[in-house]
């Protein structure tokens, strides 16, 4: 066990493409964090960035960024990077700093302005780099992994293209509930089918879009939140950030293969089932015990991957327990109850803070007409390129 | 004028028609298998690493899984703008010895609907792109029996 911090403020920018900078967006949210904290920018010692590539030099260096934008005074500041992780990231090193002693406030501020269409690797030719050799010699986009996931699932468990499709519904329903999503229109299973197919078995509805938005929160520690009044904060109880185990039997972004079993056997459990089980781990904590999840529905048949992957279900069950309604609001453990990446597209540096917000606000009892009734335990997940990964349990 | 035929990719595969192979590399210590070739040091965390052969990779897998990019994919992938798209197939291939998956093209002409996860494909040398110069050289799955 390691100690809890307390989160004593979230905030957001809503999700769309608003065509402006990260910076506006990330320092929106940022506001509106401290805000929400009832905190000053100037009562804050420690600024962690989550870092943009797609925002030229101030995204490389986007704590500076936000902290210049919020106006300098003189915060202890660092920048991360971890592809889909990065805020998870972020909040682990805020984490680390206050149960280090080195902070006792931290602002965590990852935002992003997308480009329209697929996601590109940076330019120049560059053969060592993975992310470029699967655009140059194979034409493998995101969606392409998603695709073979999908396909996969099909043939293993027998999930079907209407199984996915619900994913949306459900999704879509509950983004229409979510002021800060972008899609925030209902979705029926007939809308999905008549989409066109991006990466069989794969439609644009099944896919996450990539979008503009800036999510912050505020961290410290339990004794400046007692100091400071909050009696009863949201408490992060464990961030995992594992790599993967070789070898890693499962293609994964960017990769052209796999690693080989040949000279060492696979490990026990996937690397995207690790990353949960890690931070149940550290917390003490089980699915069980779960009262909501907030998942990276990259793609509809990602999320039934991850309901095995949390130990939601068996392996192979993620369509059944969507069947059931167990994971739709109301359910046994409602799964993206802010709408998911479904309703929001992908912010990639906000996007793992987004849903820590998500996960605050519902245990706060804060969370309107998606509130998860009496929840008092919250995990998100995520997985990127380059063997990223994180999960964030908090407690209430 | 004749283009000059050049591997996409550097020492990634060789050879033509039946003798056309993937190269990856083989630890000499711990019989791990890479590709893309690994020419530094075993990347097993439990091998004391030993030497990197070069190895030519079965010719025969079974389909892991596959879809296709019904969108033309940004650069540097090149395809010309100018002619309408035409959507390929993609296949990852599970090579039984080697305990691996390696993505790669489909041939031309081979569809998502012509495929099952299981089926048994082999590699075969193709063409990605050519420009005035070069024809740039890949290699492609073809399931085993079609001859096209």
């Amino acid at each position: 066990m390691t100690g809890d911090v307390a989160v004593l403020g979230a905030g957001m920018h809503p999700w769309g493409k608003w065509g402006r900078s990260f910076v506006e967006y990330g320092t929106a949210a940022a506001r509106a964090a401290l805000a929400d904290a009832g905190l000053e920018w100037r009562d804050v010692g420690s600024i962690v960035g989550a870092d943009t590539v797609r925002g030229g030099y101030p995204g490389y260096v986007a704590g500076a960024t936000f902290a210049k934008a919020l106006g300098w005074q003189g915060a202890r500041v660092a920048s991360v990077y971890a592809a889909c992780a990065s805020g998870a990231q972020a909040v682990n090193a805020a984490r680390a700093q206050i149960l280090s002693g080195l902070a006792d406030v931290v602002l965590v501020v990852g935002a992003d302005a997308a480009p329209k269409g697929f996601f590109r690797p940076a330019g120049g030719d560059r053969h060592d780099d993975p992310d470029w050799l699967r655009f140059r010699v194979l034409g493998a986009t995101n969606p392409t992994y998603f695709g073979l996931y999908a396909r996969r699932r099909m043939a293993l468990y027998g999930d079907t293209p209407e199984d996915f499709a619900q994913v949306k519904v459900k999704n879509a329903a509950l983004g229409a509930l979510n002021p800060y999503a972008r899609y925030r229109k209902r979705v029926s299973a007939e809308e999905v089918a008549a989409s066109a197919v991006v990466a069989d078995p794969l439609r644009l509805l099944d896919i996450c879009a990539t979008s503009d938005g800036g999510a912050a929160l505020v961290l410290s520690s339990m004794e400046f939140a007692r100091r400071h009044g909050s009696a009863d904060p949201v408490r992060i109880r464990a961030v995992s950030t594992v790599t993967p185990r070789y070898p890693n039997t499962v293609l994964d972004l960017p990769d052209i293969a796999t690693d080989s079993a040949a000279g060492a056997p696979p490990p026990d459990e996937t690397f995207r089932a690790s990353i949960a089980g890690a931070a149940y781990e550290e917390a003490g904590i089980g699915p069980e015990d779960l009262s909501l999840a907030e998942v990276y529905d990259l793609s509809t048949a990602l999320e039934l991957q991850w309901y095995e992957d949390l130990g939601l279900c068996a392996e192979g069950g993620g369509a059944k327990l969507l069947r059931e309604g167990a994971t739709a609001l109301g359910g046994r453990i409602p799964v993206n109850a802010s709408g998911g990446l479904a309703s929001f597209g992908e912010a990639v540096p906000a996007q793992a803070i987004a849903q820590v917000c998500e996960v605050t606000w519902q245990l706060r009892g804060d969370a309107g007409d998606r509130q998860v009734a009496g929840a008092r335990v919250g995990i998100t997940v995520n997985q990127g390129l380059f063997g990223h990964g994180s999960a964030v349990l908090a407690v209430r | 004028m004749s283009r000059t035929r050049t591997p996409v990719v550097t020492d990634w595969f060789t050879g033509d028609g039946d003798g056309f192979r993937l190269l990856g590399t083989r630890c000499s210590a711990c019989a791990s298998v890479f590709f893309p070739r690994e020419d530094g040091h075993c990347r097993n965390p439990g091998c004391p690493g030993g030497d990197l052969e070069e190895v030519p990779l079965s010719r025969r897998g079974r389909v892991w899984s596959y879809t296709d990019s019904r969108y033309r994919p940004p650069s540097p992938y090149v395809s010309d703008p100018e002619l309408p798209w035409e959507p390929y197939a993609l296949i990852a291939v599970e090579l039984e010895s080697e305990r691996i998956v390696v993505l790669g093209q489909a041939v031309p002409g081979i569809t998502v609907a012509d495929l099952t996860v299981g089926m048994e494909v082999e590699v075969v040398p193709g063409v990605l792109d050519e420009d005035t110069e070069t024809t740039w050289t890949t290699w492609h799955w073809r399931p085993v029996g079609v001859t096209a």
